[in-house]
């Protein structure tokens, strides 16, 4: 399932968004945009802002300033914006009570697809879980989880895919099918933003590197080179 | 219409999770069993019959068991923070308030039928039609009871101790529809005239239509980040 080809560019549109907890500040002033085709490493320290931002692209976070927008929809006033976002992060955002085939189900009801059973279907034979089809989630391994949790995140093959340490926790099986799917999306003209502490999970498919640092860009540019190059330069930045 | 169907699905989903392990529902079924149990027993047995405690101990038994059904509505979309799944859907946020509330509502129902044969065997109520009106007003402030829970519910279920503190919010805001459930009742097994029970059925459906519209507009505030 690649994504559907993009019709607006670019595809994510984040325009200085500033949001505090408390008197923190996790974002201020930051601005992204994101082109069909485009892959989004974003890194930055502990308590850099990364995943406020992204939870912010995907309409989780209302940001005090700035707006966001998902294939030119304003993702806090439109829900139609959010059609177009696929998200996965550490948590599976599934019910532990219910089947893969009862969350999945539950999913293409959120999203009104047509054609539910076949996409069903198909998304459990791709995220190797046909076997376990009608089992409760309860049990399932951390890797059986989150291929469930990126067949949830796709099942309605969104244009733009968020997401937050998606390798938190896989085993190197479950890495590398997560790094193709990425791969994929990219290939077919979707845009990703990955969180993650470890540049290596998805350094070859990145096109683009945005290092944040307290709230703030403080780094965007295109990925070049060798990771370790990177390595020396990012530590450079954190020291500074 | 793409809110209502967004909203049946949730629905659907949560009774559906309910009857596998039917955790509410057991927890708040024993526990109308025992709180009426206790009441008969907590009197002077000489100077109060149960009759003068019967119209009050219905409705406080159906406010506490209804907490025990609202406070598991928004704890199993922590599991896994499943909520997240439902705030990414492209349907108004509006939809998740109304597909909760209806799930809510059909489970306090259920509570309300389990909880009412056992009321009128511990307490000695004479089996009439005015039974059927204490029915009726117990399902016209369940909806009450569940819009302002499902909405308290949602704001509490971010915080550590959603359990413990869903109640101490609540319940003051539940004591206008007990009072008038209670009033409704009274009047009802008194066999007084319709007359003397309308303008407490006005109260239960003003708080319905009040917590009903205060919920829809407030929810997407509420669960926002």
């Amino acid at each position: 399932m690649s994504a559907a080809p993009p019709v607006v560019s670019p595809l994510i549109s984040a325009q200085a968004l500033v949001r505090r907890f408390g008197a923190v500040t996790a974002l201020g002033g930051v601005s992204l945009e994101v082109d069909p085709g485009e892959m989004v490493l974003l890194l930055g320290p502990n308590g850099a802002g990364k995943t406020t931002l992204l939870r912010a692209l995907a309409g989780l976070v209302r940001p005090a300033k700035g707006r966001v927008r998902i294939e030119g929809g304003d993702v806090n006033r439109d829900p139609e914006a959010r059609r177009a976002i696929g998200f996965l992060s550490h948590h599976a955002l599934l019910y532990d009570d219910l089947t893969p085939r009862e969350n999945l189900r539950f999913a293409t009801a959120l999203h009104q697809l047509d054609n539910a059973e076949r996409r069903i279907d198909a998304a459990l034979a791709e995220a190797d879980l046909v076997a376990r089809a009608d089992r409760p989630v309860r049990g399932f391994s951390r890797g059986m989880l989150q291929r469930l949790a990126l067949a949830r995140a796709t099942l309605h093959e969104p244009t733009v895919l968020l997401l937050d340490e998606p390798f938190t926790g896989l085993d190197v099986s479950a890495a590398t099918t997560l790094r193709d799917r990425v791969e994929r999306h990219r290939e077919g003209g979707g845009a990703i933003v990955a969180v993650t502490h470890e540049p290596a999970d998805l350094w070859e498919v990145a096109t683009r590197v945005v290092v944040l640092i307290a709230g703030k860009v403080v780094l965007s540019e295109a990925r070049a080179g060798e990771l370790a190059a990177f390595r020396v330069r990012y530590a450079g930045l954190l020291a500074s | 219409m793409i809110g209502i169907r967004a909203a049946l699905a949730i629905a659907a989903k949560d009774l559906r999770i309910e009857a596998r392990h039917r955790t509410a529902l057991l927890t708040a079924g024993a526990f109308v069993v025992l709180v009426q149990l206790v009441f008969v027993f907590a009197r002077d047995t000489a100077s109060v019959g149960l009759m003068a405690l019967a119209p009050s101990v219905l409705w406080v038994t159906l406010a506490l068991s209804s907490l025990l059904v609202l406070n598991r509505a928004f704890l199993l979309e922590r599991e896994n923070a499943a909520l997240e799944a439902i705030l990414l859907a492209p349907v108004p946020r509006g939809a998740l308030f109304w597909g909760k509330w209806l799930a809510n509502t059909i489970l306090v129902l259920v509570v309300i039928a389990i909880a009412f044969p056992i009321w009128v065997v511990f307490f000695n109520v004479e089996p009439s039609s005015a039974l059927l009106g204490v029915l009726g007003a117990a399902a016209l402030a369940a909806a009450g009871f569940t819009a302002a829970g499902t909405l308290f519910a949602a704001i509490t279920a971010r915080t550590r101790y959603a359990e413990l503190l869903l109640p101490v919010l609540l319940l003051p805001f539940l004591i206008p529809p007990v009072y008038a459930g209670a009033q409704v009742t009274v009047r009802l097994l008194g066999h007084r005239p319709f007359a003397e029970l309308w303008p407490w059925l006005r109260i239960l459906t003003l708080y319905d239509m009040v917590f009903l519209l205060l919920a829809t507009l407030l929810f997407s505030a509420v669960v926002d980040e």
